[in-house]
């Protein structure tokens, strides 16, 4: 792939829970349209560096330029930087008060101060594209796990963000339910959006990724592209936890 | 077929409550216990009066409640001071509430002077006796800051529950899993607008029962502004009293009437509760 131009950029993070040492010296680059996946052992900063990228977690030193906004704890634009970066979180997160329609317009309309039928003409397009518009007046609780998942990657497109986080979507989820999400996310990959995925799913990372990441202990290890990364990984320790997760 | 094969040795296992926890344990016996203690209770003080020489009337109450003259229906002492102590509560309860959801705010804000004012409050709301701070509002802040004594008694319930109400409200917003804040935070939510869409409505049942029992503690410490003589239920008892020392009949009358409204606030809360429990 001919690389754009990058959209995330990130420059020697450290990132520092008391005196654990979360993310260390970390530099990675994702260029627009790019499909990243990052995997690694738990613990080893996956999910807190991804966090880092729409300001729910704040590094402590370091430089991070998303969408050519400098992100840092006190950046006035970091609630700008967020409607532009949609996160979709292992627990899905759905508000549990409000119907599925009114989970994918609230953002809009509250956020975005689009007009109400028009964010639900969106949401309902959105319904559509991750296979459930027949769910659009229930609420989250009556929605199965893989059906809740994909109403919480519809809620973050219907803001229209130009990145889309996604930290660990499948594990929460029973195993015949993964597929049905994994499908709707690489529909969404073949849309050109530029995707961030931390994920053990290594069928779909063959199947979408541009650029594979390995981290370990608050450090990346290895980044090559998926054909490098699972036959010839550079590093032993990536090899092995490769053959840790692929084995059976 | 019945599921279980409750003479399988295995059930056999737990040990039989002793005979005589069963006994008492029972619905009918626990319910006749309950009754004879309050007879007791009861008989105990009519039996005390008896012996004083009480005189009992009774027969006098009614005409308090309400009275039908050639005039027609009116009502009487005691109606109109439960509507003094109803109209003294809500206006408390409101103020209470809306400065209890500032304190809460203000504790839960990343704000160190705003922590650090609602702290304070708390700890100085809360330990100071309802009474004292009745004083201190009637007597010391009433004449400085020109507060009559309705006044006075409206502040002095309203900050005293405004402490209480803020921690419940503050336990119920962190009732709400943080995963909603993220989730709201990352589409692009201001605080304010989580609030607003996201947690409050969702602490509401965690803070409902709770919030129930303060609204019963509220209209209960409010006959405490009977001692700055505010028009309201107690007041109304002790005039009536003073003019025809009938202290058990009022005294009872007034404690029932009490009752009365907590516990219709209670169960229709209760009620409510059930209504809208909605499964998600």
């Amino acid at each position: 792939m001919t690389k754009n131009a990058p959209i995330i950029e990130a420059a020697s993070l450290d990132k520092f829970y008391g005196s654990f040492h979360a993310l260390k010296d970390v530099d990675l680059t994702v260029h627009q349209g790019e499909k990243m996946v990052i995997c690694g052992p738990s613990g080893s900063g996956k999910s807190t560096l991804i966090r880092c990228f729409n300001g729910l977690e704040w590094h402590n030193s370091g430089q991070l330029v998303i969408d050519s906004i400098e992100v840092h704890q006190n950046a006035k634009e970091i609630r700008a930087l967020r409607q532009e970066v949609g996160m979709v979180f292992q627990q899905f997160n759905l508000f549990p008060h409000l119907t599925v329609l009114e989970n994918l317009t609230i953002g809009p309309v509250k956020v975005r101060k689009i007009s109400k039928d028009k964010a639900e003409k969106t949401a309902r397009n959105y319904l559509d594209r991750v296979h459930i518009p027949e769910q659009a007046d229930k609420y989250p609780a009556q929605l199965s796990g893989g059906q809740q998942q994909r109403v919480a990657i519809a809620r973050s497109l219907c803001m229209e963000p130009r990145i889309m986080l996604f930290d660990e979507p499948t594990s929460a989820l029973d195993p015949e339910m993964i597929n049905e999400v994994l499908d709707v996310m690489v529909e969404l990959a073949e849309t050109g959006m530029t995707m961030v995925v931390v994920t053990h799913e290594m069928g779909f990372a063959r199947k979408v990724a541009d650029t594979m990441v390995f981290m370990e202990g608050g450090r990346i290890v290895e980044v090559s592209p998926p054909e490098k990364f699972f036959t010839d990984p550079a590093s032993d320790r990536c090899r092995l936890f490769l053959n840790q997760i692929l084995e059976h | 077929m019945s599921a279980l094969d409750m003479e399988h040795p295995r059930y056999k296992a737990l040990p039989k409550q002793p005979s005589i926890q069963r006994f008492f344990g029972s619905a009918p016996v626990s319910v006749a216990i309950y009754l004879i203690v309050i007879g007791m209770i009861v008989y105990g003080s009519f039996a005390g009066a008896r012996n004083m020489g009480y005189n009992w009337q009774w027969y006098r109450i009614p005409d308090y409640i309400y009275t039908f003259t050639d005039d027609g229906f009116q009502w009487g002492e005691i109606a109109y001071g439960l509507v003094a102590t109803l109209n003294l509560s809500f206006t408390a309860f409101v103020f209470a509430t809306l400065l209890g959801l500032l304190i809460a705010l203000l504790r839960l804000s990343d704000l160190i002077v705003g922590n650090a004012v609602a702290l304070g409050f708390l700890e100085l709301i809360r330990n100071i006796p309802l009474l004292v701070l009745l004083y201190l509002f009637y007597y010391v802040l009433g004449p400085v800051f020109g507060f009559d004594r309705y006044t006075a008694s409206i502040l002095t319930l309203g900050v005293f529950h405004a402490a209480l109400i803020s921690e419940i409200l503050r336990a119920g917003i962190n009732a709400v899993a943080i995963g909603q804040w993220e989730a709201a935070k990352s589409i692009g939510m201001s605080q304010g607008q989580i609030y607003r869409y996201i947690i409050l409505p969702q602490s509401i049942r965690f803070m409902l029962p709770p919030m129930t029992g303060e609204v019963v503690h509220l209209i209960k410490s409010s006959a405490i502004v009977s001692v700055i003589a505010v028009a309201e239920l107690t007041t109304v008892g002790r005039n009536i009293i003073s003019d025809t020392y009938m202290s058990f009949e009022i005294w009872f009358t007034i404690a029932i009437v009490y009752m009365a409204v907590t516990l219709t606030l209670s169960v229709g809360v209760t009620y409510l509760e059930r209504r809208y429990a909605v499964d998600h």
